[in-house]
This record gives structure tokens, sequence and C-alpha cells, in this order.
């Protein structure tokens, strides 16, 4: 019987969706993620681009021990300053992928010299005429106002300072909870319940647990942490759509049914086997999804490093991806640990050796 | 201490430098002549220069740290490359870069021969529908087999324009990037040591994609970049958002499409800047790229940054830049090579 | 024909099985060592003497295809594409689906059950689904899976005295030249890589040349011909029948100019007719190759194709063998030292 994600578990998650860390300034995260994998790994680095790289060391011989590399990425989208108006009005753009519609009437936090406070706006729809209040408010036309005059707002802020908006984690009904950027710490999550799994199971691989930088401007961490590990097996774990009304259910999966083992070009198909063989063996429910373009997650860099490296994805559904309101289910984090705790324990070097055979 | 008279030789010796550099043919894969030039300013103040084979062109300077630096100026400018010639001799051409069809209206090109020529557009019923297939360059001739006796399909056209000098300001075709590749050669001569090994690369085919940073910092396998471009400024009439002006320092940049700033390249860039008292600006780019984005992604991870030089009207063939700019960004180029890099 | 077997072959980026197994038969006592890597590019090595230029002769075998995304209720396979894929291309198409390939067809609304305002607009994937006959899901998913891919069941065949059809030509085409030269021995070392997903995205060609690194690379491809009614001479970039084409620049290369220059000495020495492709646009797995390590002497040349993506692409076959010959006629001058290109060691 399966028990559900433990409360150690949850409270990492939760801690990491309430931190910050866009694109380019994860360090508070990576010491984060480096505190709580301490107890379950052996060493740990920070490489020239700011990714965490774990070590737990498997039980194989040392010649030839295959190298597992597990990756999700620890970085969030989110606001950066790009002027500062003659009245204290901050302009600002995006790191990453964002709705602009989901920013007006939010809450942020602007990371100047000092956290400051403070609320997206843009011009009231009283004083709009009726063709402007049909359209979205474009970006361009917001403004964050610190409720401070020019003076105080330019001592405390400069151009190029990150805003995030203010979004605490929550639980919901059952085991669902929402929050920020649990696209991807919840990936984070299931890498710290796969290296807890480990912990009694025994392993032949060494497991590399990476927190990986800048994803989200281009999967540019994984490019680097790669070419510096070279592992023999690269598993992307990532976040994907959730089902939802309006949405085909080709481009979802369902909250609580399993993590999503993922198909397509930029996943070998032995290690897509493998992993589904595995859910089965262990009785873990698992849903199959499919991406036809190899771009939009960690899988895209790993794939294409140096000479090659066979690559799998696995995910976890998420409603509301890029929003401050991102909703998944903590089963699905506990049930991906396990699958991924059980593949890496089945892994030895013959089955490596396998996977440069077509 | 300068005195003002070496302070005007400075600048003057800035902006005939500049001016070579910007009359120069360069475009993306034919950087040769431009080449040539660079390497006979700076040959003898370096410890070696070599040519990669894909034509960057690697300066390298030893230090007392055996720590890594590299400085990437890309050599290579925009231009039009000839796909087809017409039985009346008229040229049909593609873009090697951003090159917007609007710019183009009247302009006159030269190719690396020397042969000029003047563009124009079939009969359009909207200006709306122009576009670079829509278009030809004339060069005087008047069929097929005339034309190709001077100008092959492939070849390459550049804007014909002059460098002109607003005193204060300086307008040229393809100050996007010599005026970078001036910084570097200005640092070179100006600088006795540097405190780490530094490569100072003159890069070729950024404006196509980034290349040639790619491969030579694969080579080098640095420990620090900074490259040295220029970048947009929101100082025009209604122009696009933007916080960089010209004029008012050079730009350390934060943001733009292929990289963020590494943090710590970040502080060291203003720390020199802040203790030299030299006036920058940080820049947040919506758009673009520059060889940084190449660099840092190099291997395992490259700690890089971008020393940008605000240019108004850029991809233009009359781009410009602030002198003073252009003088303080090499100040700060030369300040940040006697940094021991960690 | 060679030709004919490939290109009726299935092999979608990502499943490239019967193709690979395809080529590794045909051309495995013709080298060395034969191998396949961590992406599934097919690798083979013929050594020479090591102190002439190491040559890497690539083409890509993967396809444009579909993927089956859903089983519906009804029996009917919903999909995605894979690679770019004319949509309007798709509709009324048999296809096969599958490693079994399951026979299939692509079918829409019947024109009586339109609207006249439908009629003018393409349909979108969504509308479109892939009929293979099933009763309903469970009766499909007796043969199909999620992820199974699907191509065009195009056979090849004759049209003129000089042209073929088929699908696939981008780029089965490259992969027969290459299998050809293969047969052929020359002094210097060769390398041939048949690369895998090149269609989304040129991701398989840079890891397979990543551990040789070639002093040269030359792509061998089927390109864009749009020498046809409603295109105008100067967008034709290029033209059936008048030979290989010669890459002079596209969005990911700017071929190396001492290779290039090599090539065209041989075509204009030996008397073969080239062309340039007279376009920018686009890009080849040389994108990725003339890129890694330090950088890699890179060029491009290709069979013209109409059509290409979509399911019956032309060729012509004097083009096919003039490509073949040129690259012939180069190899055999490399082989002599005919050309001064840097070792590089």
């Amino acid at each position: 019987m399966e028990g559900g994600l433990s409360l150690e578990s949850k409270d990492f998650l939760k801690s990491l969706s309430n931190k910050t860390g866009v694109s380019g300034t994860e360090e508070e995260i990576t010491k984060a993620v480096k505190e709580v994998f301490g107890d379950y790994i052996d060493e740990s680095r920070t490489d020239a681009l700011g990714n965490l790289i774990t070590l737990k060391r498997g039980e194989g011989k040392e010649s030839d021990k295959p190298q597992i590399m597990l990756a999700a990425h620890i970085d969030e989208i989110g606001l950066m300053v790009k002027e500062i108006d003659e009245k204290g009005f901050l302009k600002f753009t995006t790191v990453g992928g964002i709705d602009q519609r989901t920013l007006v009437g939010q809450e942020v936090l602007v990371y100047g010299k000092e956290v400051v406070k403070g609320i997206i706006g843009a011009k009231p729809p009283h004083v709009q005429d009726k063709k402007e209040q049909k359209q979205a408010i474009k970006l361009k036309d917001m403004y964050i106002d610190l409720g401070r005059n020019v003076k105080e707002v330019k001592g405390l802020v400069e151009v190029g300072d990150l805003i995030v908006v203010t979004r605490e984690f929550c639980d919901l009904e059952g085991n669902r909870v929402s929050g920020k950027s649990l696209d991807d710490r919840a990936g984070v999550t299931m890498v710290l319940e796969c290296l807890k799994e480990l912990q009694r199971l025994k392993h032949a691989s060494d497991v590399y647990g990476v927190a990986t930088v800048q994803e989200e401007v281009g999967v540019r961490g994984a490019t680097t942490s790669t070419y510096g590990i070279v592992p023999d097996i690269g598993i992307a774990i990532d976040v994907c759509h959730g089902e939802m009304p309006g949405v085909s259910d080709e481009e979802t999966a369902n909250l609580g049914e399993g993590p999503v083992i993922f198909l397509g070009p930029q996943v070998h198909p032995k290690l897509h086997k493998k992993l589904k063989r595995i859910a089965q063996e262990f009785d873990i429910s698992y849903q199959i999804g499919t991406s036809t373009s190899p771009r939009g997650t960690d899988a895209f860099a790993i794939q294409v490093t140096r000479s090659g490296i066979p690559t799998a994805l696995v995910s976890i559904p998420l409603r509301y991806m890029h929003t401050s309101v991102e909703t998944l289910d903590l089963n699905d984090i506990k049930k991906g640990g396990r699958l991924l705790a059980n593949f890496i324990s089945q892994v030895d070097s013959e089955f490596v050796e396998g996977l440069r055979c077509f | 201490m300068n005195s003002v008279k070496d302070y005007r030789q400075e600048v003057l010796t800035l902006k005939k430098i500049i001016k070579r550099l910007t009359e120069t043919y360069g475009p993306s894969g034919h950087e040769k002549n431009v080449t040539e030039l660079i390497k006979n300013e700076i040959e003898s103040l370096v410890d070696e220069v070599k040519i990669d084979k894909m034509g960057n062109m690697i300066a390298f300077k030893s230090g007392n740290s055996d720590k890594k630096v590299m400085l990437a100026a890309h050599m290579d400018e925009i231009g039009l490359i000839v796909t087809h010639i017409d039985e009346n001799g008229f040229i049909r051409f593609s873009n090697v870069g951003g090159v917007s069809p609007y710019v183009l209206l009247g302009e006159r090109v030269i190719f690396g021969n020397g042969v000029e020529g003047v563009i124009d557009k079939e009969k359009l019923d909207s200006i709306k529908e122009l576009k670079l297939s829509k278009m030809y360059i004339d060069i005087g001739l008047s069929n097929e087999e005339e034309v190709k006796e001077k100008v092959q399909i492939g070849d390459v056209a550049i804007y014909k324009r002059e460098f002109s000098d607003l005193d204060k300001r300086l307008v040229a075709k393809s100050l996007d990037n010599r005026v970078g590749c001036a910084i570097l050669i200005e640092a070179i001569k100006g600088l006795k040591e540097v405190a780490n090994d530094t490569y100072f690369v003159f890069t070729v085919q950024e404006e196509v994609g980034i290349r040639g940073a790619q491969t030579s910092a694969f080579g080098i396998a640095p420990d620090f970049g900074i490259a040295v471009d220029v970048t947009a400024t929101g100082d025009t009439p209604e122009a696009k958002i933007m916080a960089v002006s010209l004029g008012e320092g050079p730009a350390i940049k934060i943001k733009d499409r292929s990289l963020i700033t590494h943090p710590k390249v970040k502080e060291l860039m203003v720390k020199v800047a802040e203790r030299e008292e030299i006036p920058y600006q940080f820049e947040v780019l919506e758009f673009g790229g520059t060889d940084a984005g190449s660099i840092h992604l190099t291997r395992g991870g490259v700690p890089t940054g971008v020393l940008s030089i605000p240019a108004r009207y850029i991809h233009t063939p009359s781009e410009m830049v602030d002198c003073g700019d252009v003088e303080y960004g090499v100040k700060l180029l030369s300040a940040i090579l006697q940094e021991e890099i960690e | 024909m060679l030709l004919a077997e490939l290109s009726e072959a299935i092999g979608v980026s990502g499943a490239e099985y019967e193709i690979r197994d395809l080529i590794r038969e045909e051309i495995k006592e013709h080298v060395d060592e034969i191998r396949t890597d961590a992406l599934g590019n097919l690798i083979v090595h013929k050594e020479g003497d090591s102190s002439l230029p190491t040559l890497l002769l690539a083409a890509h075998m993967d396809e444009i295809g579909l993927m089956v995304t859903k089983v519906e209720k009804n029996g009917l396979l919903s999909f995605k594409p894979i690679g770019g894929i004319d949509k309007r291309v798709l509709v009324s198409k048999k296809v096969v689906v599958g490693k079994d390939k399951i026979p299939g067809v692509i079918g829409a609304k019947a024109i009586h059950l339109q609207r006249p305002s439908e009629r003018k607009r393409p349909l979108k994937i969504k509308q479109l689904y892939i009929d293979i006959g099933a009763k309903d899901d469970k009766a499909a998913k007796k043969v199909v899976n999620i992820g199974d891919t699907a191509t065009f069941a195009t056979k090849f065949s004759q049209l003129g005295p000089k042209t073929v059809k088929g699908k696939a030509f981008d780029d089965r085409v490259g992969c027969s030249v290459l299998m050809e030269l293969l047969r052929n021995d020359y002094d210097f070392p060769l390398y041939g890589v048949f690369s895998v997903q090149e269609e989304v995205g040129l991701r398989g060609a840079g890891v397979a040349a990543y551990d040789i690194n070639p002093d040269l690379t030359i792509v061998i491809e089927g390109t864009t011909a749009s020498d046809v009614p409603g295109s105008k001479e100067h967008v034709y970039s290029t033209t059936v029948g008048e030979g290989p084409a010669l890459t002079m620049m596209d969005m990911t290369i700017i071929p190396n100019r001492g290779l290039m220059q090599s090539i065209i000495e041989t075509a204009e020495d030996t008397n073969i007719g080239y062309q340039f492709r007279r376009s920018t646009a686009a890009g080849t797995d040389a994108g990725r190759i003339h890129l890694l390590k330090e950088g890699i002497p890179t060029a491009v040349v290709s069979v013209p194709v109409r059509y290409i993506h979509s399911p019956a692409s032309l060729l012509n076959l004097d083009d096919y063998e003039a490509t073949k010959n040129l690259l012939n006629e180069f190899c055999k001058r490399l082989s002599s030292g005919g050309f001064n290109f840097e070792k590089d060691n």
C-alpha cells in the first residue's frame, strides 16, 4: 500500500515554493536544497552557472559503475525592472514565459537594496474607452507602484532588479496544494523522495541529483551541468499540464493518477520502456505523455550533450502553469520518487551498454 | 594623471581607428579585411596571435595568474547576399544577419571587389508589402553576362557609407561592432600588464547566430568571459522603453535574450567602475544577444558578462555612438583586466 | 533500385528503426566498423591513411511524420505532426502506422456536409484523424499504441524517363548517395553518419560527429526546388535537372570557403554541372556539425527535390548521378592529396 508524501517532503516543497529564485539568481534555493539533500547524499558542488550537483554513490564496481543524472530545475519565472519613470513607477519586462493577463492586480516583491512591496497597476477601466476594455492589458501598459516618491524609489531600486509575484503556498482539499514555482520545485521534491527511497534500496549506479538553473530562459543550466557530469543516463523531471476544462486531454494528464512517463524524439525508447515496466512491477500508477517536439524541458539539452546521452522525461501533472497559483497533487510526487528509485536500483552496466544498441 | 592634451590625443587616435574599422568591408563569413587591419595594429603588442578554423582571431597576452579571461568583440557586419541575377542584370538578394527592407530603400551598397550598386523595389500596391524578395540591386550593367563578370551568386554586399565625425558623437555603418573591436585594440595598446592570462578574441559570424564565439570559447575554455558589443537605447523620440542613453557611460548588461549576466561578473564590473569613477548604466535588453550568449554555455559553463556601448540606429548605415561612452568603455575594460579572477 | 527501397522504408524522427536496419544490412560489408550511438545514429568507419584529412559524410535518415497521441472511443486515432508538415497536405492520404505498418487513411468530413465557407479554410490537425478501420478503441489498441509514429504510404515509381517520385527524398536521396560512395575505397579515413532527428531540430548529427572530430564534413541533402508554376525564377532556390546544389549560406551555416572552393573546382575540372542553392532559408545538420568543439570545416551538397515534406516528392535521376559523381570525384582527389587542407591532430 502506498502512503502519502511525508510531512518533511511537503514542508520542503512549501519552503522552496515560498522562496524566491528567478532564473539567474537561484542561490537561495540552491542553499535550501543542499541543506535538505545533505542527509541523503555523499557530496555536492556548485558549478560555474550555479547548478547544484549532488552525488549519492552507488555500490557498483568503480570501473563500470553507471552514472545516472536526475535533473530538476530550481529557477522560476519572474519580472525585471527595465526603467524607473520620473514619478517612480517601475516599468518591467519578463524573465521566462509569463501570461501578461495574470499580472494585473498582483502584489509583488521587488528585490532592490532591500525587498520592497508593490502592486502591479494599470490604467483603471473607468477611464478606458469601450475598445480598450475589451482587450487584455498589455505588459507595456502595466507598471509597478511602490507607493513611494521617485527619490525613495531610486534609492531602493535599480534597473535590472528582480520582481516576483507574492504568493504563499497553501493546502487545498485532499492531497492537493497550490503555490508559485511548483514548476519545477515539485520536481526537486521528487528527486528528494527518490534519494530517500534509495536509502533502503541497493543501487549499483552513482546518482547525480542536479538542481538546474536557468531552465525557463532556455535550458541553460542543464546544458553546462550535463557537459560536466557526462552521465550514462539522464532523466529530466519537470511538470506537465494537468487536465482541465477547455483543454484537449491529448495535451494533459490527470492530477493524482501518478507521474507521467513521456514518449517522443527526446526520449530514449529503452528508458521509456524500462520506466513503464518498473511502474507496473511495483504497482505504481503512471500515465503516458506524448511530445512531438523535443523543446521545453531540460531533456532537450541533456540528450544532445557531447556524444549524446540516453534521456528520459518524467513529469508531474500541474494546472495553471507559469502562474502564481500552480496546483498539483502531492501523491504524484511521492509515486514519481518511488518510480525513479526503483528504476535506479535496477540499472546495471549491461543495461547501460544496451542503450547504444539500436 | 592625463593632461588635457593627452586626452585630446587619445580621442583622436580612437576616432581614427574607428573610422578605419567602420570603413572596412567585413560581412559575416568575409571578415578577412577586418582581421588583417586589426592584426597589424596589435600583433607586436601581444604574446601570440592566431586565427582558428572558423576565422576567429585570438590575441593572447599572458598574465600573472593562469586563470583564463576571454574577451570577445565580433568583427562581422550585416550584409546582402546575391541569390539570383536576371537576364537584364538585376541582382536579387537575401539578408546576411538582421537587415530591414525599409532601411534598404534608396541605399547604395558595395561588394568586396569594390563594385557598387543601388537598391530599389518592384512596383508595390502598398509599402506594407515590402520585403527583401521584392527588392533588387542595380549595378548599372545591362545584362546577365556583364553582371556575372563582376558579381557572382553568393557574393555579399554591404552598405556603402563613410564615417562621420560629429565631434561628440560618431556616425558610421558597422559601429556594431567595430566599436567593440576598437575598444579591445585600445585596451591592448594601453596595457602593460594583465592580471590573468587574457585572450582578446575578434570573433566571426556573430550576426548570423553567434557562431565564432562558440568555437573560440570551446578552444580557449575560459574561466571568465566578457563580450564587448553595442546595445540599443531608449533615448530617441517615442522609443521603446529602455533605460539606456547615449553619453551616460558604458552599459553593464543585466539580461538579453541570450544571457543573464553572472552575478559575480556584474559585481566585479560595478566594483571597478565605482572605484575608477567611470559612469555606467545597467542594461536590460528585451531582444537580441551577443557573443556572451555562446561563451557562458561553453563546456561546463563560464561566468560571463557584457560591456555594452549604447548605440542608436543599430543595423542601419548610420549607427551612432557617443565618444565619451567609448572612451570610458576602454577605461573600464582596461581596469577590469587588472583584476585577478578568483 | 536502392533509392526506391530507402524511400519506401519508414523512419519518422525518433523512430528510425526500419530505415536504420535497411541501411545497416546494405552497407555493413563495405565498412570496417559500424555502430549505433545513444540517440540511434548509425555511424560507419572506413580506415585510411592518417596523414590525409579525415572526411565525414553525413545524411539524415529520419523523415517527417505523425505521432498517435490518442485513441478515440470510436477507434479513430488523433495525432500530432513530427517535424515541419504543411497541414494542408494531410487530408485524403494513405498512411502506415507503427512498426507493423498498419494501413490507415486520413479522412475528413465529406464536401456534402460542409458549409461553403468551410471549404475555403484549411483543415486543422485537430479536425483530422487516422482511420485504421478499427470498430472501437479496444480494437484499435490491439494494434496501435499511443506514441506510435505514422508516415505516408507512398510507393516509389518512375515518372518521366529521368524523374522518379516517392516520399522522404529529403533525405533518403542523401542516404542513397552516401551508401553508394561507401562502396568505393578511398585512401583517407572516411566516416559516414546516417543521422536521426534532423527534422525535429538537427539533433542527431552533432552528437554523432562529436567523437569523430573530422577534419572536413560534407552533408548530403535533398533540398527544396521551387521551379514550379507560380514561382518566379529568383525564388526557385534550386532547379531540377541542373545538377547538385551547393549551399552558399542558410539559416544554420556559412560553409567553409576553402572546402566549397575545392568542391567547385572538382565540378569544373570534371565537367559536372552544378548550381548554387539560391536561398538562405532553412538549415541542415551542417549547422550543428560545423560548430562542434573548435569548429569543423563543413559544406552542404544537395539533390534538388520538388515537394519535400509532402506525401510525394520528385527528383531527377541525372541530378542524383551528378551529385554522386561530384562527391566521388572530390573523394578521389582528396585521396591523392589533391587539396591543401590542414590536418588537425
